[in-house]
């Protein structure tokens, strides 16, 4: 446990605070660029997802290429990207935006999916048009299962992030590193609490988030009877409602 | 090209230490999620405790979680040891829920009969729960087999040879065959356990036919993915 104190030690350090190799400015440095990925993957992912859940075209290969990807080791993408591009911001900007890509992909047209067909057909029934639908049905009742790829994806980009300390000087990753050269075990345990924090922390606003963006009147007091044949669970959402009873 | 030939060696050796690093991990994350998994479907209280802990377990990233697991278990921070027990930790994470949500897709009804037939609430289990939830924690298991062989690489930028150290050393020495050689093999190392665990499906099951009700509770079961 005397370990643990040390890396508190080290977090509570006012000495660790000052400059650019503060713990406050990589702590941005950090947030700055998971939010910049996570968007620029979004930017690409969202509208496609949008495209292949209401066309239902492209979803096998949409599926092949994120199963591929999550194969891909991303130590591996990094420094290979990094070679190419050279040392700097370059190569993890590029590397984690790819890798951000799948989740919200899966997760916007997971999202359509998970909608009640005959819901959409209503929608049709009573003279929407398709942008209408896409805009007023689809994308609000989507919305849940979309916030979940994007949450995943945040995760993976701020894991991945310290990994990317390794080919970048930024983000909370280099105190990892820079502990380990000098064989400072304060500094790489408090660098990965610190770290630690972060993930659970966006984790819990996510799951709040995921919370709040679901349509009043989806989540509860429609009866299990309803639910159990209207659609496929809701992760998130719970178990009670949404598994089907026999 | 040449690199790789004249280092068939060493790509051998990587290989095998990667093996040795992801295969435990594997195999110990099944053992241990199936009694939680199991305690987390007949339990309503645990599990709520236990699909929770799993969810926050996973969201931890695995590099932090390379320095931390030495200062809780003592272990050194380089030895293969360490690295199992993070990749554990997440394959369990993963794996609870699918378990948890397999044993719940178990219909109902088959399970009352099984009791009016005379069943024991053990042999339920061994005889009529597992074997029924059998593809979905197949499913559930091939996930956790893809996303370990890949999590094991990030042992390397501590030190611990794997697949992974080809990254490393080919980024310091500036060889790009050599990064490419790794990627390469990382996923074919993916690809042939993922297919293992296929054709022991196929043995084990034989009736791999998907159910409506199981197939349902795959796509909840559906795990994240995984964070580097």
């Amino acid at each position: 446990m005397n370990l643990f104190v040390d890396a508190l030690n080290w977090i509570l350090d006012p000495a660790n605070y000052a400059g650019v190799g503060g713990i406050p400015a990589r702590l941005v440095e950090h947030l700055v660029f998971t939010v910049v990925a996570v968007l620029l993957a979004s930017l690409v992912a969202i509208p496609v997802g949008f495209l292949i859940g209401h066309t239902g075209r492209g979803r096998s290969l949409a599926v092949a290429v994120s199963g591929g990807l999550r194969a891909v080791p991303t130590l591996g993408l990094l420094t290979l990207v990094a070679l190419w591009v050279g040392i700097g911001l370059g190569a993890p900007y590029v590397a984690l935006t790819v890798l951000a890509i799948p989740p919200i992909l899966a997760g916007a047209y997971a999202g359509f999916e998970a909608i009640d067909r005959s819901i959409i057909d209503s929608a049709r029934s009573v003279g929407m048009s398709e942008s209408q639908i896409v805009r007023t049905v689809e994308i609000p009742l989507g919305l849940p299962l979309l916030i979940a790829g994007i949450r995943s994806a945040t995760l993976q980009v701020v894991a991945t992030a310290t990994l990317a300390a390794y080919v970048a000087d930024f983000g909370l990753g280099r105190f990892l590193f820079a502990g380990l050269k000098t064989r400072d075990y304060a500094e790489m345990l408090g660098g990965s609490l610190l770290v630690i924090l972060l993930a659970l922390v966006l984790e819990g606003i996510f799951t709040l988030v995921q919370r709040l963006v679901v349509p009043r009147g989806v989540a509860s007091g429609r009866p299990p009877v309803d639910r159990a044949r209207s659609a496929r669970p809701v992760p998130g959402m719970d178990p009670a409602i949404t598994k089907g009873t026999h | 090209m040449t690199w790789i030939w004249s280092n068939l060696d060493l790509l051998w050796d990587r290989t095998l230490d990667h093996l040795v690093l992801s295969v435990p991990p594997i195999v110990l994350s099944f053992l241990i999620a199936v009694p939680l998994g199991w305690l987390a479907n007949r339990y309503r209280a645990g599990r709520g405790v236990i699909l929770t802990a799993s969810g926050l377990l996973y969201a931890i990233p695995s590099l932090p979680l390379f320095f931390v697991i030495p200062a809780i278990a003592g272990t050194s921070l380089r030895s293969p040891l360490n690295l199992i027990i993070a990749l554990t930790i997440y394959g369990v994470a993963l794996m609870v829920r699918v378990v948890a949500d397999g044993l719940a897709s178990v219909d109902q009804d088959v399970r009352q009969s099984a009791v009016a037939v005379g069943y024991s609430g053990w042999s339920i289990f061994w005889q009529v729960e597992l074997p029924l939830a059998g593809p979905v924690l197949l499913a559930g298991l091939r996930v956790v087999a893809v996303s370990t062989v890949s999590l094991a690489t990030v042992g390397a930028v501590i030190g611990a040879q794997s697949l992974g150290s080809l990254f490393t050393d080919g980024f310091q020495r500036g060889i790009q065959a050599e990064i490419v050689a790794g990627i390469v093999l990382t996923v074919a190392l993916a690809l042939l356990l993922d297919g293992a665990l296929v054709v022991l499906g196929r043995l084990l099951l034989p009736w791999t036919r998907l159910t409506t009700t199981s197939r349902r509770a795959l796509r909840v079961a559906q795990p994240r993915e995984v964070s580097a």
